[in-house]
């Protein structure tokens, strides 16, 4: 596909793939480039020698980063993604490793001295452990902070909520109440994507029935000749005759009085069109008024 | 030495005096925001610091990862919001990586301008921070006349003064009127060299300001680069190393201007790069304001940019494109990219990771004030008490990125 994005344009791609999967030789579990990326998958417990590989011999200078990502659908569910970036030959590589709770990944702080809080962060964040890293507290969290919050199972709102409290005077932590339900909205488009059954669509995927339903047999229902014969019969000898209640109907009400006819007015207003009448001479003399 | 007998301290009456260990922060002005350092202190000697980062955590990435692609956009004004469009340049860039969506010329002449405004805004704000962090106050007052002058620029290209949310997937969300270009570029040919060189020329020859910066904190080349130094910190070590020229993105490939770099390491030299990549950025915009051609400023690919307004009320498909961007969002193919801008501080990467739906599945944002932040210690070692106030200021360290 033609490149005609305006992204970073760094050094060419081209034969680096190979050359640097041989490179790595046997720690290399997969290697691929999409997007423009070079992206190289490699073993846990060779990280440090591949990095030290491509630091050393391959001008990978810089540690720029290390991302975890969590899949928790996978046995080992994190991912470790270090960004490498060669200043001399101007390109970036990306290296990643799987990794378990209770799998540690190596440390690379023997070779990059700033590895050293982004493995923390990691570790903060997903509960990645780094065998060898001598300082993995906490970073971003707070100071007794419990669980690992970008973890896909961690809930967006937390589980604790603090506040000054005035009565106190000292900060509190309380359990989380939502004042309103945390909403998500995907509006992904049922035929594309959404891959959740909708509200009163839960029939919707049901297998249809191998056979129409018919009932097994005349004695299972009881219908048949005599039933039809019973059902012949006239059950009632026609409409029942009204009874009387005794009570009386209510009436229909009085029809209303007439009103009187009304006096005709006095005095001389009777016919009043004439003063209310645009004459030509009445405007002329408001305008000279 | 061995004839020397110790003598009884006239203060101390000859009790040994132990390293003490203090708090800088985290409700210290010169900390730039909420950083806690834990010191180790001989005297006024500083032995050891720990910075102690996240207390502006917010969770960020995890708040990215249950929105659309255009509903994370905003975040990423709140990080460094000294610079908030060049934190949009990274994100926008990765997204369209992933979609390799084309971005029309105008937009990419708007977005280098806009980047340079940003980085001219955020030097100003670093500059008269880190002069007052070691005692001047006037040039301060001066640079935020400038400052502010970048503030109403942003506000009428984009209606806020900080937050803009300008940069869009595909090119910027609006088009800016002529008369705010004209404006840009008297403001770059007049007040900005007037205002800021006479600031300038109160520090930068300085005798307290020399003795407070030249000398600290020096880092070699080696260091440098193995602590992952990016921007004017590595610059500063002597490494003409600029993403916008070596890895061009937008149209920095056709803009014509110098990396300045220092000779000493120190923090002088850190400011000083600083100062030159004001004059550098203004010559960048001079020459996206001569050159920007017109046109689109969004690329018509209407499964990415939702279409006008007027169009909308029209057209029943721009209606429905319209509704469908607004709601679902785009959806970006699967895949993983890191992509990373030179912003004012230093490399702003952004690694986004894909699904194929609508949401980033993880979106990692790395801050440039980690590798810098986390030199602190070995910097300081040696140094007086005050110097870590113009250590930390020649950092150019702002905690809505740090913490994330």
């Amino acid at each position: 596909m033609a490149v005609i994005h305006s992204a970073p344009r760094y050094a060419s791609n081209a034969g680096m793939l190979d050359n640097l999967s041989a490179a790595i030789g046997g720690n290399l579990i997969a290697a691929h480039e999409e997007h423009g990326e070079l992206m190289f998958t490699v073993q846990r417990a060779g990280i440090e020698d591949v990095l030290r590989l491509l630091r050393d011999e391959h001008e990978y200078q810089q540690l720029m980063e290390i991302a975890g990502v969590d899949f928790p659908g996978r046995a080992e569910r994190f991912e470790c993604v270090y960004m490498l970036l060669s200043l001399t030959k101007n390109h970036r590589i990306m290296v990643k490793l799987s990794a378990a709770e209770d799998t540690p990944v190596p440390t690379v702080t023997t070779l990059w001295p700033n590895a050293g809080w982004l493995e923390r962060e990691v570790f903060d964040m997903f509960g990645v452990l780094f065998d060898g890293n001598t300082d993995l507290r906490r970073i971003l969290t707070d100071y007794g902070f419990e669980g690992h919050p970008f973890r896909k199972d961690f809930p967006l709102t937390g589980y604790n909520e603090l506040r000054y409290s005035e009565e106190e005077r000292r900060v509190v932590y309380e359990p989380v109440e939502l004042a309103q339900e945390l909403r998500q909205f995907d509006f992904l488009s049922p035929w594309e994507g959404a891959d959740y059954v909708l509200p009163g669509d839960e029939k919707a995927d049901m297998p249809p029935v191998d056979e129409p339903k018919v009932t097994d047999s005349v004695k299972d229902t009881g219908a048949g000749a005599k039933a039809d014969a019973k059902a012949g019969e006239t059950v009632s000898a026609g409409s029942p005759a009204e009874e009387d209640s005794g009570r009386d109907r209510p009436e229909s009400p009085e029809p209303t009085e007439d009103r009187a006819d009304r006096p005709a007015r006095e005095g001389k207003a009777v016919d009043t069109a004439a003063s209310t009448r645009i004459d030509d001479d009445d405007s002329a003399k408001d305008d000279g008024a | 030495m061995s004839g020397l007998v110790s003598e009884t301290s006239p203060t101390t009456q000859g009790d040994e005096i132990s390293n003490y260990t203090i708090n800088f922060g985290p409700q210290h002005p010169a900390a730039h925001g909420v950083l806690r350092m834990v010191m180790e202190l001989d005297g006024e000697v500083i032995e050891r610091i720990d910075p102690h980062v996240g207390l502006l955590h917010r969770g960020t990435e995890k708040l990215i990862e249950h929105k659309t692609y255009l509903q994370a956009l905003p975040y990423f004004d709140r990080l460094d919001y000294c610079s908030p469009m060049c934190m949009e340049h990274s994100y926008v860039l990765a997204v369209e990586k992933l979609l390799n969506v084309e971005v029309p010329i105008r937009a990419q002449y708007l977005r280098v301008l806009f980047a340079e405004l940003t980085r001219i805004k955020n030097h100003l704000l670093n500059i008269g921070a880190h002069v007052m962090d070691v005692g001047a106050m006037t040039p301060n007052l001066w640079v935020f006349e400038l400052r502010e002058d970048c503030m109403n620029f942003y506000e009428r290209a984009s209606g806020a003064r900080m937050h803009a949310a300008w940069f869009r997937p595909g090119g910027v969300h609006q088009d800016v009127p002529l008369k705010l270009l004209t404006d840009i570029g008297d403001w770059v040919d007049t007040r900005l060299p007037e205002l800021f060189g006479d600031a300038m020329s109160l520090v930068t020859d300085n005798r307290i300001f020399k003795q407070r910066n030249v000398d600290i904190a020096i880092v070699s080349k080696e260091d440098a680069i193995a602590w992952g130094f990016s921007g004017p910190m590595i610059r500063a070590a002597g490494l003409p190393w600029d993403l916008r020229k070596s890895q061009p993105y937008d149209v920095y490939d056709r803009m014509d201007f110098e990396i300045p770099v220092g000779t000493n390491s120190d923090c002088y030299d850190r400011f000083m790069v600083r100062v030159e990549e004001v004059y550098q950025s203004a010559r960048i915009i001079k020459q996206c304001l001569a050159e920007m051609p017109d046109g689109p400023i969004a690329s018509d690919d209407r499964k990415v940019v939702p279409p006008k307004r007027g169009e909308m009320k029209q057209s029943m498909e721009a209606l429905i494109h319209h509704f469908k961007l607004y709601t679902e969002g785009f959806h970006v193919p699967a895949g993983e990219v890191y992509v990373a801008t030179e912003s004012p501080k230093g490399e702003f990467g952004v690694y986004l990771v894909s699904d194929g739906s609508n949401k980033p599945y993880r979106c990692k944002i790395r801050p440039t004030a980690f590798s810098h932040l986390q030199a602190m210690d070995f910097m300081s070692k040696g140094h007086m008490l005050p110097d870590a106030t113009a250590i930390l200021g020649a950092i150019d360290v702002v905690f809505g990125e740090c913490d994330r």
